[in-house]
Formats: C-alpha cells, sequence, structure tokens
C-alpha cells in the first residue's frame, strides 16, 4: 500500500512541475468550452428571416408569433410578392425564409397533414442548418401545442431531438459532447504519454526490474489522471452551468457516475496505446490523431450521424464518446434517469472492460 | 557458488537478421567484481537485460543466484539492483524525492538501508532538493547507484555506469565500486572503457555479440601473444605510416603517444635493424622499449 | 614559417544569469593543428564549442573564426566550419548516398564536384557495398567514420567535433584517428572534445578547461612534463580534481 501511495504521489509531482501538463490538463477543457459554447450560440443570434405567409390563417399567425418571440431570430418583415424573397437574400442579408401556403391551417386541421417551406442562405451551409433545426423546432413546438389542445392524431414527422431543446441554445447540445471530447481526449492522452514517458527515460526498466507488481504500475498511474479528470469534470460543468447557462436536469451523481464510467474506458485506451508506442511524440500523435478526429466526427454532437452513410453510422457505434454522448444529453437535457440509458451504460460497462482486458493483457512484464 | 550462470545464450533482434548476442557463455561467482568489456554495439546491454529479466534469450539458459532468468523472474526482480546505461531516474524529481521513491517501490525505506549508500549519499546530499535533471554527469551517476542500492540487493548490475563521465569522476565511481563488493555485493559492470578492465576481479571481453576472452586481468595481459614495444620518434604520423609499410613489423597501432608495435619473426638484433630502417626513412629522436601489453592491446589483438 | 591563425579568442565570456559558463577564455589555434579541448563534465566546453560555431552570442569578448567575426558574420563562419557530434551526425533513415548528398547539398556543393567527393568518399571509407543501405544498418564505427567524411565534404577551414569516438571500439577509433591526421595534413584544423585520455596525446596541443576557465594550453609532452605527470589522465586528474563546479 505504501508502495502505491508513493507511485501516486510520484505521479502527482510529475503532473504539477510540468507546465505543459497541467496547461493540457486544465487549459484545454476551458478553450474548448469557450470556444464551441459561445462562439457558436453568438452565431445564430439575431438572424435576420423574412416570412411570406399565403394562408393568413391562425396557425401560420401564431407560428409567426413564436418566431418573432424567439431570440434566435430576428423578423424583419412580411412579404407579399414571391419575387421579393430572393432580393431580401441577395440585399438585406436574410438568413431564412418561412413560406407559409395557402389553407395552411385548413390542410392542417383536416387532412392532419400540411407543409411549411423554409428557404435557408446555402452559402452558409452552417448556419443555415443549424437556423432551420431552430425553425423545425419553432414548429415542432407549435404543433406540441396543438397536440395538446386538441388531442388530434396528427401525423407529422418531427425531428425528437429539438423537441426537448426548446430554448434552441446552441451549447446545450454542445456541452455534452465536449464533455465526451475532453474527457476522451485529456484521458487517453495523459495515461499513454506518462506510460510511454517512463519507457523513453529508461525508469520503466528499473521499474521492471523491481518487486513492484506491473499491473500495479498501471493502476498507480491511472488513479491520478482518473482523479485529475474528475476534477476537470467538475470545472466543465461548472463553467457549463454558470457561463452558459446549461441545465442539468436530471441526477448530477448519475452524470458523474456516467463520467467516471468514460474516463476509466479512456484510460484503458490510453493504456492499450501505451503499450504499442515507444516514444512520447507518437504517442500524442496517436492519442491527437486517431483520437481527436473519431471523437468530433462520430459523437454526434459536431455532424448528425443520422445523415451520415450507413457503414458510417455502423462503424460509429465503437466509439465510446456516442454513447456517453447519448448518456449525458438525456441526463442534463431531458433529465432523464437510469431506466432510460441503462443500454447505453452497459454498452459503455462493456467496452470498458473489455480495453481494459485487453490493455492489461497485453502490458509488457518484459522489454519486449 | 556462481552468483551468475550464462550458458550458449543466444539473442536475436528483427525476426533474427540482426544478432545481439551470440553463443554467450560465463560465470560470475558470489562476491566478485566482473567487468563487461567491450565497444558501444557489441551486445552488452542485451546480456544486461536477459540476466534482469527483462528480455528473454532466444536460446540457451541463464540463471541469477541459481534462479532462472525466465522462469523465476519475480524472485530475481527483488534481489537485484540494476542501474540501466542511460540515466534513468525521474529528472523532475528532486535527488530526495528519487531516493524515496525507488525505497518505497522496493517496499523499504532510505533509513533501514543507510549504511549501505551512506558513502555515497553524503556526497550528494548537499544536493538533495535539487531535481535531479540539473545534476552534473558524476553526480547523476551517484543517485543512480544509490537507488540501485537502496534495497540492498545481492548483485548490482551496472551498465555502462561510467559512459559520458569525466575521469575524476569515473575514478571516485569505481572506487565506490570496490567498497560495495567488500561489503560482499556481486557486481556485474559493463564498460567501454579498457582502462577500466583492470579495476574489474574478472573480465569478459565481449565484441560483435561474441565472448572473446574471460579471464582475470593479468591473464589475459599474460596470453597476449606476442613482445610488445611502444616506439616514438618526431614525427609521430608519418612513423605509424611508415611503422605499417616495414616488413619487419607485425602490427603496429597508435597509443597515445607512442605507437604499440608487434615484430614478425623477433630476435634480439630486430630492434636494431628497426631503427635503422627508420633512420633511412628520416625519422629523429626514435625511442623504442619493451613494454606489458594493456587491456587495449590484448583486445585490439584479439579483434583481429 | 608563420602559423596562420584560424581560431582566435580574446577574453570570450557567456553569461546565463549569475552563471558564469565560460569565463574570459583566451588561445589560439593554427591553421592545420589538431586541438584538443578538454575538460570535466559541466567545465564549460559546450558552451564555449556552441559560441566557435557561431550557434551561442557571446556575453563579452571577441572572437575570430576562420577569419569572420563571432558576432556579426555568424553565417560566414557556419559556410566554412564543420560539425560531428556524437549525437547526432547523420540521418538513420537515409541511404549512406543519400546523406552525402543531402550534406554536400546544403553546403552548396556543385553536382559534379558532389558526384566525384562522394565517389572519393566511399571508395576510402571503403563503403562501396554499402551505398545504398539505410545508415541505421551499418555498426556504430562506420556511421562515425562516415560522418566525419561528411562533416569535411566541404573542405571546411575548422572542423568542430564533439566526442567522435564515444563508444567506438579500439580498432574504429584508430582508423577515425587516421583519418583526422589526413584531414589535418590537408591544412583542416581539428578542434576535438574527447574522453579518452590517450587520444588527447594524438593532439598537438592541449587546452584543458575547469570551471569556466584555461587551466593549462600546451603540448602533451610539455603538459606532462610540467605536472610531473607520466600520461595525460594524471594530468587531467590534477587539475581537474580542484574544480568546486559540478554543474552541467
Amino acid at each position: 500500500m505504501k508502495q502505491f501511495l508513493s507511485f501516486v504521489r510520484k505521479e502527482f509531482y510529475h503532473v504539477f512541475r510540468d507546465r505543459k501538463t497541467l496547461l493540457m490538463l486544465f487549459g484545454l477543457p476551458i478553450v474548448q468550452i469557450v470556444l464551441f459554447g459561445f462562439a457558436l450560440t453568438n452565431e445564430v443570434k439575431n438572424a435576420k428571416i423574412v416570412i411570406f405567409d399565403y394562408a393568413k390563417d391562425i396557425a401560420s399567425q401564431e407560428i409567426t408569433q413564436k418566431f418573432e418571440a424567439n431570440q434566435n431570430f430576428q423578423l424583419t418583415k412580411s412579404l407579399m410578392n414571391a419575387k421579393q424573397i430572393e432580393s431580401a437574400f441577395k440585399k438585406e442579408n436574410v438568413k431564412l425564409a418561412i413560406v407559409f401556403p395557402a389553407n395552411f391551417y385548413e390542410d392542417l386541421l383536416h387532412l392532419h397533414k400540411a407543409q411549411i417551406q423554409i428557404i435557408a442562405d446555402g452559402s452558409d451551409p452552417n448556419t443555415a442548418s443549424t437556423l432551420q433545426n431552430y425553425a423545425n423546432a419553432i414548429i415542432m413546438d407549435y404543433q406540441m401545442d396543438l397536440l395538446q389542445n386538441q388531442k388530434l392524431p396528427y401525423s407529422i414527422n418531427t425531428e425528437l431531438r429539438m423537441l426537448y431543446n426548446p430554448e434552441l441554445k446552441g451549447a446545450t447540445t454542445f456541452v455534452p459532447g465536449i464533455m465526451a471530447l475532453v474527457l476522451m481526449l485529456i484521458c487517453v492522452l495523459m495515461t499513454a504519454v506518462s506510460i510511454v514517458r517512463e519507457k523513453e527515460m529508461g525508469t520503466m526498466e528499473i521499474l521492471l526490474v523491481s518487486p513492484f507488481n506491473p499491473f500495479l504500475v498501471i493502476v498507480s498511474k491511472a488513479l491520478p489522471y482518473f482523479l485529475l479528470s474528475m476534477v476537470n469534470l467538475t470545472v466543465i460543468l461548472v463553467m457549463a452551468t454558470t457561463l452558459l447557462d446549461m441545465p442539468i436536469h436530471g441526477s448530477l451523481l448519475l452524470l458523474v457516475a456516467e463520467s467516471a464510467l468514460l474516463i476509466i474506458c479512456a484510460l484503458s485506451v490510453g493504456l492499450l496505446i501505451s503499450n504499442i508506442t515507444k516514444s512520447q511524440q507518437a504517442a500524442m500523435l496517436i492519442s491527437m490523431m486517431g483520437m481527436m478526429l473519431p471523437i468530433i466526427l462520430f459523437t454526434g454532437f459536431m455532424f448528425p450521424l443520422e445523415n451520415m452513410p450507413k457503414p458510417l453510422q455502423l462503424f460509429s457505434n465503437i466509439v465510446p464518446s456516442k454513447w456517453y454522448y447519448i448518456i449525458a444529453k438525456s441526463i442534463m437535457l431531458k433529465g432523464l434517469g437510469i431506466a432510460a440509458i441503462w443500454k447505453e451504460t452497459l454498452v459503455l460497462i462493456g467496452m470498458t472492460v473489455l480495453l481494459l482486458f485487453l490493455s492489461l493483457k497485453k502490458f509488457k512484464t518484459r522489454l519486449e | 557458488m556462481n552468483m551468475v550462470e550464462v550458458v550458449d545464450v543466444v539473442k536475436t533482434y528483427n525476426k533474427g537478421s540482426l544478432t545481439a548476442v551470440d553463443q554467450v557463455n560465463f560465470s560470475v561467482k558470489k562476491g566478485e567484481l566482473f567487468g563487461l568489456i567491450g565497444p558501444d554495439g557489441a551486445g552488452k546491454t542485451t546480456i544486461f537485460r536477459i540476466l534482469t529479466t527483462l528480455l528473454l534469450p532466444n536460446q540457451g539458459s541463464a540463471s541469477v543466484a541459481g534462479l532462472d532468468v525466465v522462469k523465476d523472474y519475480k524472485q530475481i526482480r527483488k534481489m537485484v539492483g540494476y542501474m540501466p546505461g542511460k540515466f534513468s531516474l525521474y529528472q523532475d524529481l528532486t535527488v530526495e524525492e528519487n531516493l524515496n521513491f525507488f525505497a518505497s517501490v522496493f517496499n523499504t525505506s532510505i533509513a533501514e538501508n543507510y549504511d549501505l549508500i551512506k558513502d555515497i549519499y553524503v556526497q550528494i546530499e548537499p544536493f538533495k532538493d535539487r531535481r535531479a535533471g540539473k545534476l552534473s554527469g558524476g553526480m547523476k551517476q551517484k543517485l543512480a547507484l544509490c537507488c540501485a542500492l537502496i534495497h540492498k540487493p545481492e548483485i548490482l548490475f551496472l551498465d555502462e555506469p561510467t559512459t559520458g563521465v569525466d575521469v575524476v569522476s569515473r575514478k571516485e565511481f569505481w572506487d565506490m565500486l570496490g567498497r560495495l563488493k567488500d561489503q560482499g555485493i556481486t557486481i556485474l559492470v559493463s564498460t567501454p572503457y579498457m582502462d577500466e578492465a583492470t579495476l574489474c576481479e574478472r573480465i569478459a571481453l565481449i565484441q560483435n555479440g561474441k565472448i572473446m576472452s574471460v579471464e582475470t586481468p593479468d591473464e589475459i595481459i599474460k596470453q597476449y601473444p606476442d613482445p610488445l614495444f611502444a616506439i616514438k620518434a618526431s614525427n609521430m604520423g608519418k612513423l605509424l605510416i611508415d611503422l605499417r609499410n616495414n616488413p619487419y613489423i607485425k602490427t603496429c597501432n597508435a597509443f597515445g603517444e607512442f605507437h604499440h608495435i608487434t615484430f614478425n619473426n623477433l630476435s634480439d638484433s630486430s630492434m636494431e635493424i628497426l631503427v635503422k630502417s627508420l633512420e633511412n626513412q628520416n625519422h629523429k629522436e626514435i625511442e623504442i622499449n619493451p613494454i606489458t601489453p594493456n587491456i587495449e592491446d590484448c583486445f585490439i589483438n584479439l579483434m583481429n | 614559417m608563420s602559423k596562420e591563425v584560424v581560431i582566435k579568442t580574446d577574453k570570450l565570456t557567456k553569461k546565463f544569469g549569475d552563471f558564469i559558463a565560460t569565463n574570459s577564455i583566451s588561445f589560439e589555434v593554427y591553421k592545420g593543428e589538431i586541438f584538443g579541448f578538454l575538460g570535466a563534465n559541466g567545465a564549460g566546453k559546450t558552451t564555449a564549442m556552441k559560441m566557435l560555431c557561431g550557434l551561442s552570442r557571446p556575453s563579452s569578448g571577441e572572437a575570430m573564426i576562420a577569419g569572420f567575426d563571432i558576432y556579426k558574420q555568424t553565417e560566414e563562419i557556419k559556410k566554412s566550419i564543420g560539425y560531428m557530434s556524437q549525437k547526432f551526425s547523420l540521418y538513420e533513415d537515409l541511404t549512406v548516398k543519400e546523406n552525402i548528398d543531402f550534406f554536400g547539398g546544403i553546403y552548396g556543393l556543385r553536382s559534379e564536384d558532389l558526384k566525384a567527393k562522394r565517389a572519393e568518399l566511399i571508395k576510402t571509407l571503403g563503403l562501396e557495398n554499402e551505398v545504398n543501405q539505410l545508415v541505421s544498418s551499418l555498426p556504430l564505427g562506420w556511421k562515425q567514420k562516415l560522418a566525419f567524411s561528411v562533416a569535411v565534404i566541404h573542405d571546411p577551414k575548422i572542423v568542430f567535433l564533439d566526442e567522435p569516438t564515444g563508444g567506438v571500439d579500439p580498432v574504429t577509433r584508430r582508423q577515425f584517428w587516421d583519418l583526422i591526421y589526413d584531414a589535418s595534413s590537408r591544412g583542416i584544423t581539428i578542434f576535438v572534445t574527447t574522453h579518452y585520455m590517450d587520444e588527447a596525446e594524438y593532439c598537438n596541443r592541449i587546452s584543458m578547461m575547469v570551471d569556466g576557465e584555461i587551466k593549462a594550453l600546451d603540448s602533451p609532452f610539455n603538459l606532462k612534463k610540467q605536472y610531473g605527470a607520466d600520461t595525460m589522465d594524471e594530468v587531467f586528474y590534477e587539475l581537474a580534481r580542484g574544480a568546486t563546479r559540478k554543474g552541467d
């Protein structure tokens, strides 16, 4: 036990004496939160929209009011002529146009089906798709109102994702994603680099030629980084809730527990990487390049997985952060409990056990 | 009793394309100061790593204190002290933190075995709050030795402890090894410096993965096949070239201020004849004396 | 015959904060000379050598290297010197030929000159069969010999060698010195550091640094006489023993 503690203490010395490590450990999450959180939310505030209303009925008016009330949009004017739409986009920097067809409310009432045309400025696809999502959400919101009031079975395809995010804050979709990204990256990187450093420095040789159990080397490497990652998690959560008004509707304890699970999973990936690399640079490169891109691509917070080709969608299943993202979103945004996310949790546990097993099995008690 | 026993050990790298250690045999007695002498790439480090259970031999067997390096590696790891070739301590930890850490890794404390390291530790104690990375080469070696000794090992493996260290520190280091040996610790040390060979009780000369000779330094010197002479003249560079082309000369090697030579068909008049022939080649201030070979002479001889 | 001076330093000093790494060193090195630059670890050898190569700016003092000013003409200095160290010398993942071509290229050798040089160099070193092999596959001794030949490929006025023979076997070590003698006879000045005291004897003159200062400078013969020593080892020990500084 004394061995173990002194190993852990030594590991903390390493972290606190190396400015680069410290910066990476605590600077990266802060920068990420600020970057993703602020930059992305500000971008879509007060986007100019125009409404072209053929219908002029209750439904179209109510929806228009909802648009007016939303701070993401700034309703500049209502158009009377279809030709004006193009000039509005060209000259007035309008980002989105909403077109209500004639008989909108009638269709909705009797056919249980109605159409709204959303025209977005495709020259800025990111903003366009974000705004389109926002607009969709507003319309869905209206449908929800209708459903509640009249109990009529409207069959309209909705994007459930937005339903639970009525305030339409960019940050809320990003924060769980950033949490997944930061925790994964940092844990993988730190563990891999710190073990490979021992190899590179030659200290691993001395540790191996000692009664110290090699498995204990792993555990005592993992523990400090686990603790530091938990601190990191706290920093992220505090920043998200205070700076970005991010809600945590569900159980904080559950969220922390699930995050701990992801951290352990990431530590195992780090261990695995450290087993197959010989230099710190290689470990860093694999951790950064090999992890960053898949995490950003396949977690689902930057690019919707639904729109990806099937093979890529299948591939996304092996990225642990994808499952964590679903879990974190469910807890933070939807306020759901373990009953709703036990499947995802099981997947994550399974991955962790498998990775841990692999990395322990691959850990070399000799130099080759 | 033999502390180390190496029998027909072969070690190859890159799927057999590179043979690092080739059919090596030697043994080290208990309490002996044994030297593995050879240049870089001779296979010294590989042998050390096999004995410290870090590498598995491809063929042959090796044991430390009667324990097999493959099967009983866990027991061996408890009783050996190892100082790898490269400085292998934590550069960002202080002298004291390093020592404390390694003490607890071996489940002991500095106080417990202080007697053993006292001699060495007092020299670095003034710097105990300094980070190991900021120590000089000689100081680093002393700290590394302290760390390797902290658990009172029965046998010490020191892989090139004096490489890159200046003459003064090297001398001090060997003095320390002598004192450790007096306390009954078996020491296996490797070095590329031939002049350090005579400080060991027995040595193995190793080159290209093969052991050329295992003997006491005196015995190795005794086995040198030819009488050896040291020669010098005013122009040493030209002398070297002329000697190499001289029909009376068998071997000629530069050695500090002298060249060391052996004769073909040595006779009483050989020296005279040589001096004359060199004088004919305009060499001045020629001085020639019979000398006892040193280990480097022997090594060069065995290499050829 | 007056000797041509190729390195001249006058009170050359380098300070790092309060620490004086190199303290007012003054010496001259002549054309074609083999000059041994010795000293204990931390005596300030590396710092001095970096200044002479134009890599580090002195805090005070003057120096002329190959006729160029150490402050203003560092680029000219770099063109007229060669450098080889134990740690970095050649690209391990390039072949022998590629290494020669690369270093010839950065020193601006014209392609026909380079071709002739390459052929000559490969012949002298006996590397005909290894031309297209990766440097990493060569034995250490061969690498060091090749590295030296590459360091003098542009016929520099001075070549700086930082522990060129560390860890090399005794036979190759001597072959290496044959190359040094050969370069010296062609008028190239050799400025060399070493831990092997027998190699110190091969030098025409030796300087001995202790605690940032040059404590002795003479031929090996005179130094031994001066200190009443039989070997350079003893001279070195006598001088370096008094060192107070133990930092690298």
